[in-house]
């Protein structure tokens, strides 16, 4: 929920006052009401139509493009009114979405068009609520995917400079891409026709002389049976290993099913070249035979609709589970009340409860072979319950599994649980990263307010320029968080610098330095407090050299994610830079900020924000990135 | 023994019932929602003039806090749950549940589960206007959770481990189980005179007006 928050700030402020009698340091001064102005209503006209809210409204997500000062790009002087040339109606759902904190995605709405309009006006589309954000998702990956279908209907040129590994992979994967390919194909698909069928007319008995009994043709031609069988494998063993070169990960590839069942398909003939000799185990051989029908599994990679049967009845587990287990419960049950129904009659074929196991099962199947039936009258009642149950139990989860298989058919192969995952962490990473954006905004401001009581001779201007730069409210919000760390007597950090900090005072038993000292005198701007800050600088700064590996994972995210990509610090930084470059001592850092620092102050820079790894990184105020971020204010 | 028949009667038409609508098929939900009663409550607030006329606010912060309000309690009442939120909001960093708790049985005096508008004003109107002795008075009233009168050093550590819980975990120096506690034993040396273990509000009152640096809270 997005709180009105100027609404809610005298709640706030006035929770302070329990702060103030357990403070033991004098609480900082309070920001004045510089701006007097009443809250106002502004227009907002797109393409025509007028929208009217309070100012204050929309002052609530100062990261976006109406909540910060970019809206007065837009601004009309002759109408005094804001215009933007853009879709109206989407407009309505970004508007609400200042009104009452929830994002909606109206469901006649096109993705990509809504998608631009979040962009233009600087909203990450991971804000939208939950009851719109799976229909969002939906589309969007359907959209993706399309998209991406398109493309590869596109991509008819090789890509240049492949390996010939990867022509071959990329062969085997798409066999249209080439003659070579597709004739590849179609031979292996034969051979695998050829296996099935011989395997299958092996069997058949064939009598070459009437008086003699039918012996199956394995046996009559055995040779021309063996020959055919060798070819076959022969072409498969071949195919299998020329995957297995081509392979981009072979590991991966020797994990995945397909390649599975190619070996199980080949391995019993290699077994049975090796074991033919051996007496004792040609039972074990023969059986070994039955694994030769696995061959016919080699034509999933020819049949796209087997492939999805088979991704369809993993995906269906679940049903399938229930159905088995529901299935088991109901045989228990209905074949204990069998037996015992049965167990007065005379040669009744419920000798036992497992033997009523295979009476149930047909029973409920309604397939009723009749090889057993009860003669009692108790039985034939249980009987018919139980096969009426029997329709009910197995009749439940078809559908749902035919809907799947429908599904799946109709929207080809999608990993859609994998990929939810994925996307739901993100998506909370994302909401993370804004909501640090908050306390980040006031780590920043404080370094800017420690940045202004210091210079003591700083020019009015100067000060102006930095003071404007905070709204009103989050002036006051980080008053009430400065006075909060008076209260406690500790100081706000940046996450990643606390963990950062962590581990480099657990594994050097370096006495910290006080911060009490800095914060109290820090106000004060005393030229000891300066002094101090210099002292502690190189001190640490020695410490995160040494520690730089360590704590690389950190730096890495610290490069990563910019803090100050918010609209409202892109003006701070070049103030801030500007002014850092007029004082020449006594550079401000509270030890607490990690943000790139120009490369000129990189030696006094902040101890604890990461050296930067890449010193050749240009300090431009990211402009570059494009992560916009919602203060949860 | 009437009761026990009356009861058993109930039963079997609650039985006779239930097997009805197993036979005739109606679903469980159809009926539930019969028997459900709305609860909702519509809350009015005040005239506002009359408000102008009791608190002091101008009329332009009257209307703005109480958009707010209405804006995130339709209802027009504000319940625990939805003050914590507001907290979690301003306080991103740490854990504001157990302060906004304290701090809404110090605004709901009748102790009746939710805020009005009419007591969330009277109670802005001391802590922002009103004068020390009053906002001294509301920060007593606020430190002791039991309402007795006194402030003992449970209450006073529970108070301060709630702010220091505000602040979360990204502190500089680290927080350690001891610095709450020292923490209180410098408060009760402050303000317990006569050294009896317990603050009274007359000792607070005192202490406080005397070390008190009047701030300006607009």
């Amino acid at each position: 929920m997005a709180a009105g928050v100027a609404a809610w700030l005298p709640f706030a402020r006035a929770a302070a006052i329990g702060w103030m009698p357990v403070a033991n340091l004098p609480m900082p001064v309070a920001p004045t009401n510089k701006n007097k102005h009443q809250d106002e209503l502004i227009i907002l006209n797109v393409s025509g139509r007028r929208f009217q809210t309070w100012r204050n409204t929309l002052d609530r997500y100062p990261d976006t493009l109406l909540g910060s000062s970019e809206k007065e790009f837009f601004f009309n002087e002759e109408t005094r009114e804001y215009f933007f040339d853009r879709d109206p109606d989407v407009f309505r759902s970004i508007l609400n979405f200042y009104r009452t904190g929830k994002l909606h995605y109206p469901r006649y709405e096109c993705i990509s068009a809504y998608d631009e309009e979040l962009a233009f006006f600087g909203i990450i589309p991971e804000i939208i609520s939950d009851c719109c954000y799976e229909e969002y998702k939906d589309r969007k990956r359907e959209n993706i995917e399309r998209l991406m279908d398109d493309l590869e209907d596109n991509k008819d040129s090789k890509l240049p400079n492949m390996t010939f590994r990867e022509t071959v992979w990329r062969a085997f994967e798409n066999p249209h891409t080439s003659t070579m390919a597709l004739v590849f194909y179609y031979v292996t698909g034969f051979f695998i026709a050829i296996s099935v069928i011989t395997n299958v007319i092996e069997t058949v008995p064939c009598s070459s002389m009437p008086n003699q009994r039918d012996i199956p043709c394995g046996e009559r031609y055995t040779e021309a049976f063996f020959c055919m069988d060798t070819a076959c494998v022969m072409i498969f063993t071949v195919e299998y290993l020329m995957r297995l070169f081509a392979a981009p990960s072979r590991y991966r590839f020797m994990r995945s099913v397909m390649s599975i069942i190619d070996v199980v398909a080949i391995l019993p003939y290699y077994i049975g070249l090796v074991m033919t000799n051996n007496e004792d185990v040609s039972g074990a051989f023969v059986t070994l035979r039955v694994f030769r029908v696995f061959r016919i599994f080699k034509f999933s990679r020819h049949s796209q609709g087997l492939r999805i049967l088979g991704y369809t009845l993993k995906s269906c587990a679940s049903e399938l589970g229930f159905l088995l287990f529901s299935l088991t419960m109901a045989i228990i049950i209905f074949a204990t009340v069998m037996f015992y129904a049965e167990k007065g009659s005379s040669s009744s074929k419920f000798t036992s409860i497992p033997a009523s196991f295979w009476y149930t099962i047909v029973t409920m199947t309604t397939l009723g072979y009749g090889d057993m039936v009860p003669k009692t009258i108790a039985g034939k009642v249980f009987g018919s319950i139980c096969s009426l149950s029997g329709v009910l139990v197995i009749a439940l989860p078809v559908p749902v599994i035919v809907s799947n298989f429908s599904r799946i058919y109709h929207q080809n192969q999608r990993a859609d649980k994998r990929r939810a995952q994925k996307v739901q962490k993100a998506r909370l990473s994302r909401m993370r990263i804004s909501k640090c954006g908050s306390s980040s905004a006031f780590l920043h401001s404080k370094r800017n307010g420690l940045n202004q009581s210091l210079e003591l001779t700083g020019s009015l201007e100067e000060d102006q320029q930095l003071k404007k730069t905070t709204s009103l409210l989050e002036s006051q919000h980080h008053h009430l968080l400065h006075c909060l760390e008076k209260t406690t007597n500790h100081e706000f950090v940046d996450e990643r610098l606390y963990e950062q900090g962590y581990l480099q005072t657990a594994l050097q038993n370096f006495p910290s330095q006080s911060p009490s000292l800095s914060s109290e005198e820090g106000i004060t701007g005393t030229c000891c407090s300066r002094r101090t800050k210099k002292n502690m600088q190189p001190l640490s700064a020695t410490h995160t050299h040494n520690l730089q590996e360590l704590s690389a994972l950190h730096i890495q995210c610290g490069e990563q994610q910019p803090l100050n990509t918010s609209r409202s610090s892109l003006n701070l930084m070049s103030d801030e830079s500007g002014s850092l470059n007029c004082k020449s001592s006594g550079l401000v850092t509270t030890a607490i900020i990690s943000i790139p620092t120009p490369p000129s102050n990189n030696s006094r820079a902040s101890p604890d924000a990461p050296p930067p790894p890449n010193p050749d990184a240009p300090p431009l105020p990211n402009t570059g990135t494009d992560v916009v971020k919602i203060s949860a204010l | 023994m009437s009761s026990r028949r009356r009861r058993c009667k109930r039963q079997l038409i609650k039985f006779t019932q239930h097997i009805a609508r197993l036979i005739t098929g109606t679903l469980n939900s159809d009926n539930e929602d019969e028997e459900q009663e709305s609860t909702t409550v519509r809350y009015h607030p005040e005239n506002l003039e009359q408000l102008q006329s009791q608190t002091h606010f101008s009329r332009q912060e009257l209307q703005l806090i109480y958009r707010g309000f209405k804006n995130d309690c339709p209802s027009g009442v504000v319940n625990e749950d939805t003050f914590k939120n507001i907290y979690a909001l301003f306080f991103p960093l740490g854990d504001s549940s157990k302060y906004a708790q304290f701090l809404f049985n110090a605004f709901d005096k009748d102790k009746n589960g939710s805020l009005s508008f009419e007591v969330s004003i009277f109670n802005l109107i001391i802590l922002l206007r009103g004068t020390t002795e009053e906002k001294l008075n509301w920060a007593f009233n606020l430190y002791d959770i039991n309402k007795d009168g006194q402030i003992t050093k449970e209450e006073m550590l529970d108070i301060l481990k709630a702010i220091y819980d505000l602040m979360g975990k990204s502190i500089h120096p680290r927080l350690k189980e001891e610095a709450v506690r020292q923490h209180v034993r410098m408060f009760f040396q402050k303000m317990d005179i006569n050294q009896d273990g317990v603050v009274t509000i007359d000792e607070f009152i005192d202490c406080c007006q005397k070390v008190w640096l009047v701030f300006i809270f607009n």
